[in-house]
């Protein structure tokens, strides 16, 4: 019954998608409301359809109908309840339909609260985002159905992959990434109506600008939270490894964060249209790339769902993004020429420049590193594979002159920086960036790389924070308010530009977190024999118990350790091996003790049969916690950021009853 | 000069300069896929190398000792044996009789010194067979009443 009923509500809204697609651009060419009314209610549709074909899905998992081929792959009698619900993105074919539900959500609310600013795009907007609606329907329609069903159903199921039910963050991870991929559709679709309008001006840029906070900010949280999940499930003791698929998340990050900084010289100086338009094509197209490295099989990593069909049917939608969006930009380049021009090479406008440049550099460098493999064998018949010592003697330069930029760029003036305002404004930063530098020498930090992060960080940190304290201080002798109020008054006053600055102050977080995690990071590994200890760094770790139960899906084997510091006890951790009937293999579970200062990882790493003995792997990772806290502070800023504006929003209100003539739609 | 194309400068000198990053980097850190019969055929030339070796790992080849993490085992093709050195515990996946690609350094004398070891999992599902040991089993001497747990 759910496979019927959920086949035919898939191939509705795959029916629904394409027709409001095409009434939609009838509508705006004939200028015909009906039809571009007919247009916004498929949005409306697909929207409802998709939600019911999720829920008919999560009635499968959690009512656990063996019949539906999805829910006797991935859930089980013995799953737990949270890891049934979320099975649903555990596995091909259920994060499609995930995929999709996002997409008609964000579809719907840009249409919804676009709908009356931008009257000539709505109906273009709309039919790109049906059609994109309608590629991924197409996807779980046919090749790769969730609904399909399996007969005769067995007894029970296979249940999710072991490494997707051994931890919560499971929960939120995928969703928040699919929501940072599938949020670029929107922007991607307003920069598309405007080509197709030709109404470049100056309105599509703000909502664009917008939506694209929108699903940066997403994108951010779901990168980190993969590290983070990384880190705490996959036991190795790292959180990112240059696996093709965190570095198909990193891609429209990059040239995301690029589009977010050059949008802006558009906005000032009326520059860079080409080149923004093109990025933000770009950015969308990676998102669909990223998700065909995912489910296409053809490089291995351990985030990659198994080897389908689907693969071929990603790269000719890629191609067609990038043939009909480059085409349309070729048409309208005419109408793209830059109004404004560089006064200055010491000015913002450069050093926006310089950043586009290097995103893009570290874009092409991970895009490169990823592919290399494909390349080398399809141009010299050899298998050559560049691993980690490839991203890092590549990318920690460019990341550490990014950093540079990023401390310089909110504070450099547009047009022309005079000497005067550069020694105003960074004089202060660049003497604690010294003493920080000092500091960290003192405290043991070797090697230029590592001196160069923390200086620069600590450069950047300083000039955000300067930023912040003027203001306030600024605000306090006119207003006389207290700290807190000038501080949120401030912040009320220019969130784009106070939300970006909090932005960099995460990635500042996150750069230390990185550098310190790695510089200073200790590992051992030994075998201890039931009361014995072993050293490492501050801590002393006694291998006290090993212990074994049966759970209803799982086999669990743990080990108890006493963690001693200077001889006074701080915590007991119990880092475990899972047996699931469904595995040839055990899977780690590592106990991760976390505090500000630093991360004590213990992972059981083998035992004798009879308990008597157990060999364990320690690691110490000083400052992680500030990766994924500077990973919240970026998030803060983008939400800052693109928090609606009551001032803004009242003066809208009355350009929209000026603007409003009847008989113009 | 315009200022024009003094910038156009800085963009190709700051565009070169990523280019030679990245050519350097590739140069440097790329590493030869080889199977043991493709690295046994390269020799001396071989000596002191970065590869990453596939292969199968050797049914009774798999030696590991827990006191020194001393782990040793061969990887086959089916033609040529290569023997593997690694000092860590064998990770999860890997056992006798299945696929294993290493990372490390091809030393004289057809030893291999592996720093990271992957084992090739499995996507296929695989009922539990009749006579192969349940974890349960292998572990019981482990288990204990549950008060005691905690």
């Amino acid at each position: 019954m759910i496979s019927t009923l959920g086949r035919f509500t898939l191939a509705l809204a795959l029916g629904i998608a394409i027709y409001g697609a095409i009434v939609s651009i009838l509508g705006a060419r004939r200028r015909k409301p009906a039809l571009i009314e007919s247009g916004r209610g498929a949005i409306f549709a697909v929207f409802g359809l998709a939600t019911f074909a999720v829920l008919l899905m999560e009635a499968a998992l959690v009512g656990r109908d063996f019949s539906i081929q999805y829910v006797a792959r991935n859930g089980s009698l013995g799953t737990p309840l949270l890891y049934t619900v979320i099975a649903m993105w555990g596995a091909l074919e259920g994060s499609i339909l995930l995929w999709i539900w996002i997409l008609a959500l964000m579809s719907l609310l840009a249409v919804v609260i676009e709908g009356k600013r931008n009257r000539e795009a709505i109906p273009y907007a709309t039919a790109v985002l049906l059609t994109i609606s309608a590629f991924f329907l197409f996807l779980a329609a046919f090749p790769a159905n969730p609904f399909a069903a399996i007969f005769p159903p067995p007894a029970d199921g296979r249940g999710p992959n072991p490494l997707l039910q051994n931890h919560p963050l499971m929960a939120i991870h995928p969703p928040c990434l699919y929501a940072g991929y599938v949020g670029w559709s929107v922007p991607y679709a307003f920069a598309m109506a405007a080509l197709m309008t030709g109404r470049l001006g100056e309105e599509w840029i703000r909502t664009v600008r917008r939506w694209s906070i929108v699903a940066w900010g997403f994108l951010t949280v779901g990168v980190i939270l993969g590290g983070w999940w990384s880190y705490e499930v996959l036991g190795w003791g790292g959180y990112w490894a240059w696996d093709p698929v965190e570095n198909a998340s990193l891609l429209p990050w990059l040239t995301g964060t690029a589009f977010l900084h050059s949008i802006m010289i558009q906005e000032r100086r009326k520059m860079l249209k080409v080149w923004n338009l093109a990025l933000i094509i770009t950015t969308f197209a990676l998102t669909i790339f990223g998700t065909f490295l995912t489910r296409s099989g053809i490089l291995s990593s351990v985030h990659a769902f198994s080897e389908s069909t689907i693969g071929p049917l990603f790269l000719a939608f890629i191609g067609v993004i990038l043939l009909v969006s480059f085409g349309l930009l070729a048409y309208r380049s005419d109408g793209l020429k830059a109004e404004g021009d560089l006064d200055s090479l010491v000015s913002r406008e450069t050093a926006f420049l310089m950043n586009n440049l290097l995103l893009l550099g570290f874009a092409f460098a991970v895009l490169l590193g990823t592919l290399f493999p494909l390349i080398s064998e399809a141009v010299r018949g050899v298998k050559v594979s560049v691993g980690e010592p490839f991203f890092n003697k590549v990318n920690v330069p460019i990341g550490l002159v990014l950093i540079f930029l990023m401390a310089i760029g909110p504070l450099i003036a547009w047009r022309r920086a005079s000497l005067e305002s550069l020694r105003r404004n960074f004089s202060l930063p660049l003497l604690l960036a010294f003493l920080g530098t000092g500091v960290s020498s003192i405290l043991g930090v070797r090697g230029l790389y590592p001196l160069l992060a923390f200086s620069l960080a600590m450069f950047a940190a300083a000039t955000v924070i300067q930023e912040f304290a003027r203001g306030v201080r600024a605000r306090r002798q006119i207003s006389g308010e207290g700290y807190l109020t000038a501080l949120s008054n401030l912040t009320r006053r220019s969130r784009r530009r106070y939300g970006g600055l909090i932005v960099h102050l995460g990635v500042v977080l996150v750069v230390i977190g990185i550098t310190a995690s790695t510089v200073f990071r200790l590992e051992k590994e030994v075998s201890l024999k039931r009361g014995e200890s072993m050293h490492l760094g501050r801590y002393q770790v006694r291998f006290d118990d090993l212990t074994a139960w049966q759970e209803a899906h799982r086999f669990v084997v743990q080990g108890t350790f006493t963690v001693l510091n200077s001889n006074r006890q701080v915590a007991e951790m119990r880092p475990s091996k899972r047996f699931y009937p469904s595995e040839q293999q055990p899977i780690g579970t590592v106990d991760v003790r976390s505090t500000p200062r630093e991360d004590l990882y213990l992972i059981l790493s083998s035992f004798t049969q009879d308990g008597a003995s157990a060999t364990l792997k320690v690691l110490i990772r000083p400052l992680v916690m500030w990766i994924w806290i500077g990973g919240a502070v970026m998030a803060l800023g983008a939400l800052v950021a693109i928090w609606p504006d009551r001032r803004v929003l009242a003066a809208e209100r009355v350009k929209e009853r000026v603007a409003w003539q009847p008989g113009r739609s | 000069m315009t200022k024009r194309s003094k910038l156009l400068l800085g963009v190709v000198v700051v565009a070169a300069a990523l280019g030679y990053l990245i050519y350097g980097g590739i140069r440097e850190a790329a590493v030869y896929y080889v199977t043991p019969t493709e690295l046994k055929g390269k020799g001396a030339s071989a000596a002191d190398q970065s590869f990453r070796l596939g292969g199968m790992v050797v049914p009774g080849s798999l030696h590991w000792d827990p006191g020194t993490l001393q782990l040793t085992f061969r990887l086959t093709d089916g033609k040529e044996q290569v023997a593997v050195k690694h000092t860590g515990s064998p990770p999860d996946l890997f056992k006798e009789g299945t696929g294993a690609i290493v990372e490390g350094k091809y030393m004289s004398g057809n030893l291999f010194i592996a720093s990271t070891i992957l084992a090739k999992h499995s996507e296929e599902y695989r009922p539990p067979q009749a006579g192969q040991a349940q974890a349960k089993d292998l572990y019981r001497t482990l288990m204990k009443p549950a008060e005691e747990r905690r």
